[in-house]
């Protein structure tokens, strides 16, 4: 049972239709953070019935609305151990339909029905992600949370990333410590790298997967009022289809009703990404 | 009437010697065994090698300088400012050695130590720089059976292109000692959980010679069958070789019945900052006995209140 308006009458609902239903919103005044809660929410499309685990607010958001929109299907947790029955607000709980302690998600992750959306302190062309430490492995120069799920999830399973802040501290030549791994890793001798998939990257500037030449990154969309230039000179690398890409699609007046009414009321999204 | 396994934390100390391996339980900073691991930092017993989900219980253990080598896949104190700050200086100042891991890695290598499997393969690992943390430590498997694994069927069918799968060997993640944190036990050993999450208390006690639970509560066995629901009944007693009652033992990480200390966790990475206040912090709240310990906090508590 959904206590949720949101979550029984947003899906299925006609776009064309949900228009002359929002209160509040404004197309003109659309922050960057919408934009980039919508392009985390495209991350989920077609994913159908399996976890969602995005790691920060932006994805979570994201993953919520992809669930009220195209998604219902998708399995949401309260970042602990319970499954959500409902898709509630960013930091509210609801009704469960499940539990999903840590031990439970190694076995979901190994049977690769997982999109995680994980953060970078590093990654570069291929993909390769580092949230380990800066400098030599054994005497680094910056110690981080270590490699924790990344070198499973990739290999197990869907894996898209998000950069709140796209710089070319980031988006680096080659990732000191490679925890998340890249297309450049996969032995094509080897089945068990059949299932890495480095979906997506979403940052602030625009939305990117690995599409280019030999798997490398590939600029899908930027966001308004983003500029090639400004990805070039904020990315250590070349980055493919930079001239060329469009802008990120509008987000629709029901996504944005969903976006600022039911799952992120408090603006949590405005202070991660500023416009 | 089974063994009455009450212990006290220095003689569970007094088991440990210098060398050994010691699994902690818990999740980052979520019910970790800190009394136990309080006492160990304040023991003669050094050189040892240390297997955790990290938290502050490594942090403390580096600070302490009782760390040479920590298997881990991650070290966290899950809310902010998130990084240990001394696991990060014995990281920073190479002085010990890491053999990182994927989280997954972690429950794999205790499995095949609590099943007395020598490995257990698994996908995790391969491609990224765990292999190159374990310094030839780590190896790989060839699978056996002819490969095929898509979803469409179930049958055994030969990789068309004639591969078969490589996999990590994950090595059994034996311990000489394991520390956990159940919230509630008996003087047996058997012990629940009553938060959201069991973690793999249970493994490493099961992939351990000698086995340790400090508890919140130590009830009968009656109340405490009688009390939770049977599913929580997670760790029995002939896994268990001794148990401490320690109230609020996990401070200041969480358990069932508390929640973390966050304001006293800001308080420990802040006094690591610089040495006269850490200083401090050591001599009030480590070189001390746990319930000195436990007193001092209450005490820490009540200043903070005041300062409101």
């Amino acid at each position: 049972m959904s206590t949720n308006d949101a979550g029984n009458t947003v899906s299925g609902s006609n776009q064309t239709d949900a228009g002359n239903t929002v209160s509040g919103s404004n197309q003109t005044d659309i922050t960057r953070a919408e934009y980039c809660v919508t392009s985390c929410a495209d991350i989920f499309t077609g994913a159908g019935e399996i976890m969602a685990s995005p790691m920060a607010p932006t994805p979570l958001i994201g993953a919520r609305l992809a669930r009220l929109t195209t998604e219902p299907d998708l399995l949401i947790t309260d970042g602990e151990a319970l499954i959500l029955a409902d898709t509630p607000a960013i930091g509210k709980t609801g009704p469960i339909e499940g539990w999903m302690p840590f031990r439970k998600v190694f076995d979901v992750v190994a049977s690769g029905r997982r999109h995680v959306v994980m953060g970078a302190n590093q990654i570069d062309r291929f993909g390769n992600q580092n949230l380990s430490a800066f400098g030599p492995l054994q005497h680094p120069t910056r110690q981080m949370f270590g490699v924790r799920g990344a070198p499973g999830n990739t290999i197990n399973h869907p894996t898209s990333y998000w950069v709140a802040r796209h710089s070319s501290r980031v988006f680096v030549d080659q990732v000191d410590i490679v925890s998340g791994i890249g297309f450049d890793k996969i032995d094509p001798q080897n089945p068990a790298y059949d299932h890495l998939n480095i979906h997506r990257i979403v940052t602030n500037l625009g939305v990117f997967d690995f599409g280019g030449p030999d798997h490398t990154m590939r600029a899908l969309s930027l966001h308004p009022g983003v500029g090639a230039d400004e990805v070039a000179e904020n990315t250590s690398f070349e980055v493919a289809g930079l001239a060329d890409a469009p802008t990120t699609a509008t987000p629709t007046d029901e996504q944005l009703r969903i976006i600022r009414e039911v799952l992120d009321p408090k603006g949590v999204r405005n202070r991660e990404v500023k416009s | 009437m089974a063994t009455d396994k009450t212990s006290t934390l220095d003689e569970v100390i007094a088991e440990l010697s210098d060398g050994m391996t010691i699994g902690i339980g818990g999740w980052g900073s979520r019910r970790k065994p800190m009394a136990l691991v309080r006492a160990l930092a304040r023991s003669s017993v050094t050189d040892l090698t240390v297997v955790t989900y990290g938290g502050a219980d490594l942090g403390l253990l580096c600070e302490a300088g009782k760390v040479t080598k920590a298997y881990y896949g991650f070290v966290s104190l899950d809310s902010a400012p998130f990084y240990d700050p001394w696991f990060a200086k014995a990281r920073t100042t190479g002085t010990i050695t890491a053999r990182e891991m994927d989280e997954g890695m972690v429950k794999c290598g205790l499995e095949a130590a609590a099943a007395r499997l020598p490995f257990l393969p698994i996908r995790a690992g391969l491609g990224s720089d765990v292999p190159a943390f374990w310094e030839g430590e780590l190896k790989t498997v060839v699978s056996p059976y002819p490969e095929d694994w898509t979803r469409s069927h179930s049958s055994r069918r030969p990789d068309p292109d004639g591969r078969t799968q490589t996999l990590i060997a994950m090595p059994a993640l034996r311990l000489d000692a394991a520390f956990v944190h159940l919230d509630r036990a008996d003087v047996h050993g058997n012990a629940a959980y009553t938060g959201v999450d069991p973690y793999f208390d249970d493994l490493y006690l099961a992939a351990a010679d000698r086995r340790y639970l400090e508890t919140d509560e130590l009830v009968t066995t009656e109340e405490l069958v009688g009390s939770v629901e049977r599913e929580r009944l997670v760790v029995n007693r002939m896994n268990v070789d001794r148990v401490v009652h320690t109230p609020n033992g996990a401070h200041f990480t969480f358990s069932g019945s508390y929640g973390r200390d966050e304001a006293f966790q800001r308080f420990y990475v802040e006094s690591a900052g610089d040495e006269a206040t850490w200083a401090a912090f050591k001599a009030r709240f480590l070189d001390v006995d746990e319930q000195t310990y436990q007193d001092e906090v209450a005490k820490w508590q009540a200043e903070q209140e005041d300062n409101q």
